[in-house]
């Protein structure tokens, strides 16, 4: 047997929910195995929420993820208004696919900044978190917060937009449009980010099917699947937009299917805008008296893919038991597929390419050999690996113009 | 491939082993099964009619431990439940991972966290609190109690 070296990644490493650590198994530069590790931080939500009442929930399942923090309540109130046969009314539904809709274009700002910044690419990194902001600033404006926007509740949402914001949300969204023009054509342009990012981590169309993997990282392998379409709520049905696929499943498809996602995102809260002044002065929320005994199997397409809650209600007001199984779950388990053949410098985006919530970049990771135990590299030399690749292309680019 | 064609299709192949269908409406179906008939009806799903496994829920009822298997229907929005009713003292049943690894995880977990068996799974370690929790507790068991909950 040859020797290996363990590259962790990790454990401070909190990928959606939950530090977590992988550990890369190496022979040379390029990764054999892979494993991953977690729990580190398990807070038992599903448990937890079974003590809370179906208003509390909200707030519990608000706070299973900072960045798609809408995506897991929007999940939950088609659950338990499945439970309740409770239909929204389309004021509501606008407004439910507008917070969705918003959340999923910083959500995608925010993974193309990280994706850039382990390029090496530090410009698209500040580039894009500082066009993210005024879509934070909008969600201020809107619900009050930044993020955890608190803005679901069962039968409805928890505050209006009124006719003066929508002008203001319009002024910031043609803003975010122009710029997303610009980050975009500086991603698919550029020959370099072309070679770090073209035939790098690909998942096939049958990995995805075998390991249910979900949203962009699904879409980026032709899997044509996304909830919006095929199983509509909120305000979806009502208007008019594509799903956007590509064949390649490589890193590069990933960033193509999350960039164009965008473009659709504007155009659906534009159109539900729209709908908003059509719909004047109509109820946000509809009148709930109680949750009968039952199950509902509730699911939303987050920006990384489909969350789907299974809720059981024994007539109380709290849930019997509550299911959360949010994307990044499946989605992780493709790295199997995905990373093993890699070299080091490409897994480090690879493990970036389904966006799995990298909350914190200066991640803590020591490279030591299995045998000796000795110490090779740190974090830091890690990134600069990755950085340092996309360097060496550019002046191969530079010497054969 | 419809909803009505499918639960035809499956009554018909599996009249054994589907024990009650419930039909909520055209996206949610739940079909209660035996224990025994699951592996041939998920291989019917995944592989013949094109269903993805989103996840499985186990819960523990009076009835003992019971399963939802979720299978998902993306062409025509069909969310269709596998249920399956396993007994109280003794609850196993046939792992899936060895059809799809979409199950690996989830399996792994329940059974860590409700002690629930599967049969030729390929590897039930736990999966989310390795080292640091007791052998042979299972904290989503009803029996269970917080150390907040004992308190009171």
């Amino acid at each position: 047997m040859s020797r290996k070296t363990l590259i962790p990644i990790g454990p401070y490493h909190p990928l959606q929910e939950e530090p977590e650590l992988f550990k890369l198994y190496c022979d040379g530069e390029i990764v054999r195995d892979i494993q991953w590790v977690t729990g580190y931080n398990h807070r038992s939500i599903e448990k937890l929420s079974e003590s809370k009442t179906y208003e509390q929930v909200f707030f519990l399942v608000e706070r299973i993820c900072g960045i798609c923090s809408t995506s897991h309540p929007f999940a939950f109130a088609n659950a338990v208004e499945e439970i309740a046969g409770i239909e929204p009314t389309d004021r509501a539904k606008y407004i439910r696919s507008i917070i969705g809709e918003l959340e999923r274009i910083h959500s995608h700002l925010l993974w193309v900044g990280l994706a850039g910044h382990f390029l090496g690419y530090n410009t698209v990194f500040m580039w894009a978190w500082k066009y993210r902001e005024p879509v934070l600033d909008l969600f201020e404006m809107i619900t009050g917060n930044r993020n955890s926007y608190a803005m679901f509740r069962v039968g409805g949402v928890r505050r209006d937009i009124e006719t003066d914001k929508i002008v203001a949300i319009r002024k910031i969204l043609t803003d975010v449009k122009t710029k997303t023009d610009l980050l975009t054509g500086a991603v698919m342009d550029d020959p370099v980010i072309h070679s770090r990012l073209k035939g790098v981590g690909i998942l096939t169309k049958q990995d995805v099917l075998d390991y249910g993997a979900v949203g962009p990282t699904a879409r980026a392998s032709g899997v044509a699947i996304d909830v919006r379409k095929d199983d509509p709520y909120a305000a979806y049905p009502l208007v008019d937009w594509k799903v956007i696929t590509a064949q390649e499943g490589d890193v590069f498809a990933k960033a193509e299917v999350r960039l164009l996602e965008m473009y659709e995102s504007i155009s659906i809260i534009e159109q539900c805008l729209k709908g908003l002044e059509k719909e004047k002065e109509g109820d946000i929320l509809v009148k709930v008296n109680e949750i009968p005994e039952g199950i509902g199997n509730g699911r939303a397409e987050a920006p990384r893919g489909e969350v789907f809650h299974f809720v059981m209600s024994d007539g109380s007001n709290s849930p019997a038991r509550h299911k959360i199984r949010a994307p990044s779950y499946v989605n992780i388990a493709t790295f199997k597929k995905s990373c093993v053949g890699q070299t080091i410098a490409d897994a480090t985006i690879t493990l970036a390419g389904v966006d799995p919530c990298y909350c914190c970049t200066e991640r803590m990771a020591v490279v030591y050999d299995v045998h000796s135990g000795e110490k090779i590299m740190n974090a830091r030399e890690l990134i600069d690996k990755s950085i340092r690749r996309s360097q060496d292309i550019m002046e191969e680019l530079k010497k054969s113009k | 491939m419809g909803t009505d064609y499918i639960v035809e299709k499956l009554k018909d192949q599996f009249k054994t082993g589907i024990l009650e269908v419930i039909e909520k409406n055209r996206k949610r179906i739940v079909i209660t099964i035996s224990p025994a008939s699951l592996p041939d009806i998920s291989s019917y799903l995944y592989k013949d009619a094109g269903f993805r496994f989103i996840i499985a829920s186990a819960i523990h009822t009076k009835r003992g431990f019971e399963i939802h298997y979720h299978f998902s229907l993306d062409s025509a929005g069909l969310i269709l439940n596998l249920h399956v009713i396993l007994d109280r003292n003794n609850p196993e049943v046939e792992s899936l991972s060895n059809m799809f690894n979409a199950s690996n995880w989830i399996e792994r977990e329940m059974h860590e966290l409700f002690g629930i068996n599967f049969l030729n799974h390929p590897n039930q370690d736990k999966l989310i609190s390795e080292g640091n929790w007791a052998e042979g507790v299972y904290p989503y068991r009803k029996e269970f109690k917080s150390i907040s909950e004992e308190k009171e």
